[in-house]
Formats: C-alpha cells, sequence, structure tokens
C-alpha cells in the first residue's frame, strides 16, 4: 500500500513540476515584455539582474504615436459592440427561445451559418459593403459585422430555454407585456452567462486586428492593434524595448481587469453553461 | 397571447440581427460567389462576366496550392495540441497543485494579449543569434536555427505561438465543465480503485464530450482565421512556407486588389468551412446530445 | 470692332474679380495625404510645414491628413479614388506609379509645368530618382522623401579584424575577404558573429536589386512591361548572394528579417549590413560603438536602387486645385526645404543643390556618413517598378527566398519568377 502511496506521490510530484514549467513557458512572453520594456535598449536581449530600471521607454512609446487617441477607439469600439450585442442577441434570443413563428427553424438555422463563416473571412465584400454605405474608416465599420453575433443568439437561447416556463407565465399574470418579462425574468437569470460572453466579447474586439487594418487608414479610427502595428512596422526596424512597453500600454487595462476579475470569470463560465 | 401575435414578436425581435445577418454574412457570401464570376474592375474598365476563368486560374495557382495545403497542415497541428494542451491545464489547475491560482492565470493570459503584440515578442524569440530561443539551444550545446528564415521550420514555428494564444482560451471552457461535475464520481472510482487515468478515459472524457465539440470548432474556425501572427512575423515568407488561406486572400484582395481573385479564393475557405459544419451538425445529432 | 473687345475685355475683368472675389472668399483647399515611414514626430514637421506655406498663400488650405505607412497609404488613396473622393496630392511610394496610372488616378506634371523657372525645377531633381518618376515621356511623380542602400559596418570590429576601419570594401571581392575575416567561430565551430548580412524578409527584391545592378543589369524596362529576372547578370547577382550563405559562409542561413537587422548590427552579431539610408539616425543613437557608412561594393559596376516615396496630383481634383497643390509641391521642395527634410528625417535630399545649402553643409561637416548616400546617387537606379507591381515583385520575392533557402538553385529560382512576371504583363503590352 505504501508502495502504491509512494509512486502516487511521485506521479503527483512530477506533475506539478510539469505543469509549473508549462505555466512558466506560458507567460514566458509577458515577463520579457517587463523585463524588455523596463531596462534601456541594450538590455532588451541580454538578461542581467544588474541592469538598470527605466521608464523611458514607456515615455518613448507614448510621445511616438497617439496611443491615447487609439485607446479611446479601441474603447468606444468594444464598448458600442457590446452594447449592440447585448441588445440584438437577447432579442433574438428571447424569441427563437419562447415564441412560436413561421420560419423560426430556418432563420435559426440562417443564424448558426455565422458560427462557422464569421466575419473576419468576408473582409473582400464586407470592405465593399462598408464602402457603398459610406462607412469606412470609421469605428462603427470596424463593429457592425460583428453586432449580431450568431454565438450570442445560440448561448442565450439555451440560456432561456432552460428558465422555466412557469416564471414566465406568472409573470404575464401579473400583467406583464412580453418585453417586460423578458427584461424582469430572463435577463436577470441569464446574468453569468452575458458576464461570461461580455468578456469573451471585449477580450475579441480589444484584440482583433485583420478587418480593423483593413477598414481603417486615420489616426480617427484606428484601435490599438492597428496603432501598434504601424507603429512597430517602420523602416527602421524593430525596437524590443518600445514595442513590448506599447504592448503593456495596450493591454494594460485587460490584464489589470483580468487579475482582479479572475475568479467571477471562471465561476460566469461555469454557470453560464459554456461547457 | 394569440398566435398572430406570437407571429408578429418572433418576427420583431428577431428582425434587428437578422438584418445585420444578412447584411454582413449572407449576402457577402452570395456577393461573393456572384463576384467570383467577373473580372475586377480596373480604372475605366468595368468587370464583365468571365464565367469560371478565375478558377481555372485558381486551379493553375501554385501558391493557392501551397496556402491550401500549409493550412491544412497547420490546421492538422493546431487543433489536437491546443485542444489536448487545453484539457491537461483544465485537469491541472482544476485539481489539487499548488500554486494553481497562479498557473490559471499564467495559461489563461494569452488570451489578454493582442495577438498583433505578442507576434513581435515571439519574434524576438525566434531571432538566430541572440533571440531567446537562441539562448537557451546555444547554452545547451545545440547549433543555431533560423527558426522563420527556414522553409521547414517556419509554419511549425507559427504554429507554436498559434498554440500558445489558444490553449488557455479553450481551457476555460473545459475547466467550467469540470467544475460543474460532481467530485463525488472521482471520489468512488478513486475507492473502487480504478486509476486516474481509466477515470478520465471512461468517465470525464465522455462527459466533457460537449465542451470538446465546442472548442474543436471554435479551433477550426480559428485555423482557418488567425493570421496575425504571419503578418508580423513572415507575411508569407519564405518563398510561401506560410502562406495561408486568409492571409493569402488578404494580399490578393488588399495588396494586389484582384478582387476577382480574391473572392474565389474565399469560395474555397467559405467551401472548407461549410463543409466542416455540416459535418459537425451531423455529428451533433448523432453523438452528442445538447439540451 | 472696338466693341467687341471693348467687351471681351470688361468681361474678362469681371471674370477675373469674380474668380478673385471667389478665391478670397473659399480659399482652393488641397488635401493632402501623406504617410510615415521613418521614427520621429513626422506629423508635427507636416503640420508646421503646411501652417508655413498657407501663411504664405492665403489663398490655399492645405489639409494633411497622415495616412500611416505606405501601404496604408497606397490602400486609402485608391479606394478614395474609386469612391469618388480622391485628395488633391499624395505622397505614395514612387513605385506605385504604373498602379496609379492604370487605376486612372493621377495626372502627369507636364500639363502643371508651364514656365521656364518650372522647367529648371523639374531638371533639378537628382535624375536617379527621376527615373522613377517618369514613363512613356511624361512626368507623373516628384521625389521628396528618397532613400538607397548603403553599407554599415563596425568600425572597432574591423579593428579586431586587423582591417582599416577608414577603407571599407570597395568591390565584391573585398565584400567577401572583408566578410570572412570578420566571421568569427567558437571552438566548437559555431559562428558567433557573421561577416556580412543582407535582409531578405518582406522586400528582398530591393536589397537584391543593388547586387543585379552591380552585376549590370537592372531588373526590368522603362515602361513597366518587361522584367529581366533571368538575365545571365541577374543570376550572377544571386549566386552571389548565395554563395555568400552557403560557399563562403559568412552571412547567416536561411531568410534574414529586415526588421531585427539593425539590432543584429547593434549586437555586434554581423560586422556588415546592407540597409536602408532611412536607417542612419536610428544607428546613429543606438550603436554604442564607433560606425561607419559606405557606398555599396562594386561588381562590374557601384550601384543600388533607390527607394521612398513621391509627390503625385490627382485627376478628380479640380483645375485650381491642382494648380494649388503644383504650389506647395515647388514650394516643399526648394532646395532649403529639400534640405531641411533630409537633415530632420534621414532622407535624401533630392536635389544637387540642397546639398550646397548652408544648413546641409554644416549637416554634413558635424556627420559625413550623411553624404555617403548622395555619393552613390550616380550609380543609383529605378527601383523596380511595373504594371501590377505588387505581384510581379512577388514573383521575385518568392524566387529570391526560394534560392537563399535552398529550395532552388538560382537559375531556377529566377527562371521560374521571370515566367511568372511574362504572364502577369503580358496584358499590358
Amino acid at each position: 500500500m505504501s508502495a502504491v502511496h509512494r509512486a502516487r506521490g511521485a506521479v503527483f510530484g512530477l506533475e506539478t513540476a510539469a505543469a509549473w514549467l508549462l505555466g512558466l513557458l506560458w507567460v514566458l512572453p509577458l515577463v520579457y515584455a517587463f523585463w524588455a520594456a523596463f531596462h534601456p535598449g541594450e538590455f532588451s536581449t541580454r538578461f542581467v539582474l544588474t541592469a538598470p530600471l527605466t521608464l523611458d521607454n514607456f515615455a518613448k512609446a507614448w510621445a511616438a504615436a497617439p496611443f491615447a487617441r487609439y485607446f479611446v477607439n479601441t474603447v468606444l469600439l468594444v464598448t458600442t459592440v457590446l452594447a449592440a450585442q447585448l441588445v440584438l442577441v437577447t432579442l433574438a434570443a428571447y424569441a427563437f427561445a419562447r415564441f412560436e413563428f413561421p420560419g423560426r427553424n430556418l432563420l435559426f438555422a440562417l443564424v448558426l451559418v455565422q458560427l462557422m463563416i464569421m466575419p473576419d473571412v468576408l473582409i473582400v465584400e464586407n470592405y465593399r459593403t462598408m464602402s457603398a454605405l459610406g462607412l469606412k474608416d470609421t469605428i462603427l465599420a470596424i463593429g457592425l459585422p460583428y453586432m449580431a453575433s450568431a454565438f450570442g443568439i445560440f448561448l442565450l437561447r439555451q440560456t432561456f430555454k432552460t428558465i422555466p416556463r412557469e416564471l414566465d407565465e406568472a409573470a404575464r399574470v401579473e400583467g406583464c407585456s412580453p418585453l417586460q418579462v423578458l427584461w424582469k425574468v430572463y435577463v436577470p437569470l441569464a446574468r453569468p452567462v452575458y458576464l461570461a460572453y461580455a468578456l469573451v466579447s471585449v477580450s475579441y474586439h480589444w484584440n482583433n486586428f485583420l478587418w480593423p487594418l483593413i477598414i481603417t487608414n486615420s489616426v480617427e479610427s484606428r484601435p490599438l492593434t492597428v496603432g501598434l502595428q504601424v507603429f512597430a512596422s517602420t523602416d527602421q526596424g524593430i525596437d524590443w524595448s518600445i514595442i513590448t512597453a506599447a504592448t503593456l500600454l495596450t493591454s494594460g487595462p485587460l490584464l489589470v481587469a483580468f487579475l482582479l476579475f479572475q475568479r467571477q470569470f471562471v465561476q460566469s463560465f461555469m454557470r453560464a453553461g459554456i461547457k | 397571447m394569440t398566435r398572430q401575435m406570437q407571429w408578429l414578436y418572433g418576427w420583431l425581435l428577431v428582425l434587428p440581427a437578422a438584418a445585420l445577418l444578412a447584411l454582413f454574412t449572407h449576402y457577402p457570401a452570395i456577393a461573393t460567389a456572384w463576384h467570383s464570376f467577373h473580372s475586377t474592375p480596373k480604372g475605366a474598365r468595368p468587370a464583365v462576366f468571365v464565367g469560371g476563368d478565375n478558377y481555372r486560374l485558381l486551379v493553375d495557382d501554385p501558391i493557392f496550392w501551397q496556402s491550401l495545403t500549409n493550412n491544412l497542415w497547420y490546421a492538422l497541428g493546431t487543433i489536437p495540441a491546443s485542444i489536448g494542451l487545453a484539457l491537461l491545464m483544465a485537469t491541472w489547475v482544476n485539481g489539487r497543485l499548488p500554486g494553481r491560482g497562479f498557473l490559471r492565470l499564467a495559461f489563461f493570459t494569452p488570451t489578454i494579449l493582442p495577438m498583433i503584440a505578442v507576434a513581435n515578442i515571439w519574434l524576438f524569440f525566434y531571432t538566430p543569434e541572440y533571440g531567446l530561443l537562441e539562448q537557451i539551444t546555444k547554452g545547451l550545446g545545440f547549433a543555431s536555427h533560423n527558426w522563420l528564415g527556414s522553409k521547414g521550420s517556419a509554419l511549425g514555428a507559427l504554429m507554436v505561438v498559434a498554440v500558445w494564444k489558444e490553449a488557455g482560451f479553450f481551457m476555460i471552457f473545459y475547466l467550467a465543465a469540470l467544475q460543474s461535475m460532481s467530485p463525488n464520481l472521482a471520489e468512488a472510482a478513486a475507492i473502487e480503485g480504478a486509476s486516474r487515468w481509466y477515470f478520465f478515459r471512461r468517465v470525464t472524457f465522455p462527459l466533457l464530450m460537449p465542451t470538446t465539440l465546442f472548442v474543436l470548432v471554435n479551433a477550426v474556425i480559428n485555423a482557418f482565421r488567425m493570421v496575425d501572427h504571419v503578418v508580423v512575423m513572415t507575411r508569407g515568407g519564405p518563398d510561401n512556407a506560410t502562406e495561408l488561406l486568409l492571409y493569402y486572400i488578404y494580399e490578393i484582395g488588399f495588396r494586389f486588389w484582384d478582387t476577382a481573385y480574391a473572392a474565389v479564393l474565399t469560395m474555397v475557405l467559405l467551401a472548407i468551412l461549410g463543409t466542416v459544419a455540416l459535418a459537425q451538425f451531423w455529428f451533433i445529432g448523432r453523438r452528442v446530445h445538447y439540451q | 470692332m472696338w466693341a467687341n473687345s471693348i467687351r471681351r475685355a470688361v468681361l474678362g475683368f469681371v471674370a477675373a474679380v469674380a474668380s478673385g472675389i471667389a478665391l478670397a472668399q473659399a480659399p482652393v483647399e488641397v488635401s493632402f495625404y501623406y504617410p510615415v515611414a521613418v521614427g520621429g514626430p513626422i506629423t508635427k514637421l507636416v503640420d508646421g510645414l503646411a501652417a508655413d506655406f498657407e501663411k504664405e498663400n492665403p489663398g490655399i488650405k492645405l489639409k494633411p491628413i497622415y495616412t500611416g505607412t505606405y501601404q496604408d497609404s497606397i490602400t486609402k488613396a485608391l479606394t478614395a479614388v474609386k469612391s469618388g473622393e480622391p485628395p488633391v496630392t499624395s505622397i505614395l511610394l514612387s513605385t506605385d506609379m504604373y498602379t496609379l496610372i492604370d487605376e486612372d488616378a493621377i495626372v502627369p506634371f507636364d500639363d502643371l509645368v508651364k514656365t521656364p523657372e518650372d522647367q529648371a525645377w523639374l531638371k533639378s531633381f537628382y535624375p536617379a530618382f527621376m527615373e522613377n518618376s517618369q514613363t512613356g515621356g511624361k512626368t507623373w511623380g516628384i521625389p521628396f522623401q528618397r532613400s538607397t542602400i548603403v553599407l554599415y559596418y563596425n568600425k572597432e570590429l574591423f579593428k579586431e579584424a586587423g582591417l582599416d576601419p577608414n577603407r571599407p570594401p570597395q568591390n565584391w571581392k573585398e565584400q567577401v575577404e572583408y566578410a570572412q575575416k570578420l566571421t568569427k567561430r567558437d571552438a566548437s565551430g559555431k559562428v558567433t558573429q557573421w561577416g556580412l548580412q543582407i535582409p531578405s524578409s518582406g522586400f528582398p527584391y530591393w536589397l537584391f536589386q543593388a547586387l543585379a545592378i552591380q552585376a549590370g543589369t537592372n531588373l526590368m524596362n522603362a515602361t513597366g512591361t518587361q522584367t529581366y529576372y533571368d538575365r545571365p547578370e541577374v543570376i550572377e547577382g544571386l549566386t552571389y548572394w548565395v554563395d555568400l550563405v552557403k560557399k563562403h559562409k559568412v552571412h547567416p542561413e536561411g531568410i534574414v528579417e529586415w526588421g531585427s537587422t539593425p539590432k543584429d548590427f547593434f549586437e555586434k552579431k554581423v560586422a556588415m549590413v546592407w540597409t536602408t539610408t532611412g536607417n542612419l539616425t536610428n544607428v546613429r543613437t543606438n550603436a554604442k560603438f564607433d560606425f561607419g557608412v559606405a557606398m555599396l561594393p562594386a561588381g562590374k559596376q557601384r550601384g543600388s536602387p533607390t527607394g521612398g516615396g513621391n509627390f503625385y496630383v490627382y485627376k478628380k481634383a479640380t483645375p485650381a486645385q491642382r494648380e494649388a497643390a503644383f504650389r506647395f509641391i515647388k514650394w516643399i521642395t526648394t532646395p532649403q526645404r529639400a534640405a531641411q527634410w533630409g537633415i530632420d528625417t534621414g532622407y535624401v535630399a533630392v536635389r544637387a543643390d540642397a546639398w550646397e545649402t548652408p544648413a546641409m553643409k554644416q549637416y554634413v561637416a558635424g556627420f559625413p556618413a550623411a553624404a555617403v548616400a548622395r555619393d552613390q546617387l550616380p550609380y543609383a537606379k529605378a527601383e523596380l517598378s511595373t504594371h501590377d507591381n505588387q505581384r510581379v515583385t512577388k514573383a521575385l520575392n518568392d524566387g529570391l527566398q526560394a534560392a537563399l533557402t535552398g529550395a532552388k538553385t538560382p537559375e531556377q529560382a529566377m527562371k521560374d519568377a521571370q515566367r511568372e512576371a511574362e504572364r502577369l504583363l503580358r496584358s499590358f503590352r
């Protein structure tokens, strides 16, 4: 018995070591970003513990590109996208979950198409559409193709379906209209799903790159990711100290938010039943 | 509520989302097909119907075939690796390992960092002579290697970055699923003397099947959707060794301005994704019971 | 008769007054797209220049619009053309000329150049830069922020290797010999310091073009309808490059990243690098050692392609706007301003007399390396630019990378590239 115990202990030790090794590997790029950003340029590729610390790189990065403006653009982008998504997705999911109407199944199937064929692959035609609508180079144009989210509709429909009809009917008896029922019964009960969905949406659009790269071309509409790339791709090559500083500047808010809310984050995923 | 009211509510509630979906998913998919049979308008020359000419070009285009094979290898490499790692990570941080708070955070950070930024960092890792990887392999006595600059290793190097980026995100889904599983099952199994591997294989993994499917679909999409690191690290080079389909579409459509040919390429991508979608529905119908 | 001419005179006067009033009421608005491809506060510089210009030309309202990288800028310009609202003028790569012509987006400057002064101004630019600005007997672009390739070398490493730090390699043979002396290996034979590197990621065609010109030929004809990728000289140039890697083993293997090349140089991983003159300021600030800048070594002859951006004027603009844009372009390319722009940004001042200005003379006296690019200009040739430019260039890029990674022989790679270019260019002849 004790041999088995010992064997189990050894396996456990080995696993712990492996897990830690993988974990360290996984944070390595972030650790490197901190190293390079807080040390002078000549130490960006040399790891000497006595290297002097500096904030110069941040100052340089901040001065070299209009990051403040990019920041505002990204925040505007993720909030408008999220707000529109929440409204559109809630309404559609409610209809699919609780209303009988002709064409419902067909419509739902058409919605699910977007799960696979995401706007990211339809860049050529969507670009054409945006030009025709005169929306090119606007923040709205970056977000618009993503606002009706099949993933969100699918997710919320699943959740709404699990809510007992009795609650719904009780509210109706009290004289609530369908929209009031949605607002008073369904939305509060689906809160964890909303939270999980919001987090996925925000991190997705905060980091989205290819479509914004294509559809924007001015400082006024460019989000952080595109700004970062424009800033990094000069003729002069890469300056890792400044790029890492810019990286930390641009993803800082998201990192801090995750650090603060990571427990709630995972729990909301659990409760959301995204599994 | 009358039936008519039900209908009206249903339609009105779906309308805004459906309109946007139609405009930015269904219409462009169809328009892509339409434009793929026309020439690219240039200057004063408008687009004309050219039948299957663009498709014939596609068949003769070695770069297309290379990008397709690259993409298939890329999918084959990244999907199992990121899902396997995600599952492993989830079981680790779900267990009683010391420091699992840190681990959970560590595994998840790549999800939060923009690919465009970390790709620059990975570029440093892969730099010959003094890059981080070189510093380590040199210390261990291995020969120097130009990871991104050799045809043989460039795609693999990008795959590592993709797996690194994705695995933590998928882990969250597995973790949520694992945490909602009853711990009694595992305890009962342990008392019965079942090995952990046996328990995982016969109980946990089947229970995780819906999650695996969900993650799989996401991984497949990502394999065809994620090209940010290509833009930063290799631009499809060396000699098209890292040319992926979507990046090729971007090049053709927005650098070469050949929108008709880009439409043909998009059709290929749509066909691939459509096939995956059909396979998935078929699979859901047969194997997995959603609600 | 009399009445008629009086009437005409009166009418003309009225028209002139009316247009004068219109001018006073609504100044001509000139939108101006410009990219930034080097570090530094370029947007502030441009805004400052625009303000100065407006002060001197009250009838013109200049609207500078920063459009990102060169790539972003051509995209933005072309889509603006397609949507019917192009800028009045823009700075875009000189190699975008054929693309812009094929899209029917721009007008030649010949219609705007009227006075003898204008003629003289047009002749004042270095001929090497004008090669990329003219085709079919017309001038479509005006050189503004231009560059060439030069050799940067580490003087300290030269001394260590027993080489004269003030005598950079003059020809291909010396370049190999120097590189051999500058390549260091450790006990196990691993290279710790390379002799030479020529970057080959992203746009290898540009650096390769220098080798081809040095071997005796440029890569395309003057009308942009024919490439010479499979000429023996071109293959000779590529063989030289591949030999540096495979035969002499003085150049890193595989594809050398453009972006990390300056860093490689700062880290002393390589003793000599080829890169743009636009890197001068960067190297000056970041190299912690004494460095030299030299003309590229000669093969049969010296040579480098030019690079960088030209001014273009758009077709959709009104005649008054074009006239105003033309006035601005003349204003910003005076010797003084061309010199100042070169000093501020590191680009090569585009006309000979700019180098005679006091400001430039003083700058060169303090930093002689800045004049190397100028001295090389007599040997410089047009950058690779053809119809369907991006694709024709990609064919070459792919071929070069195939040869450098060992996937194809230089000869095979260039034959394949030429075949692809032939296919693409057939419809333009």
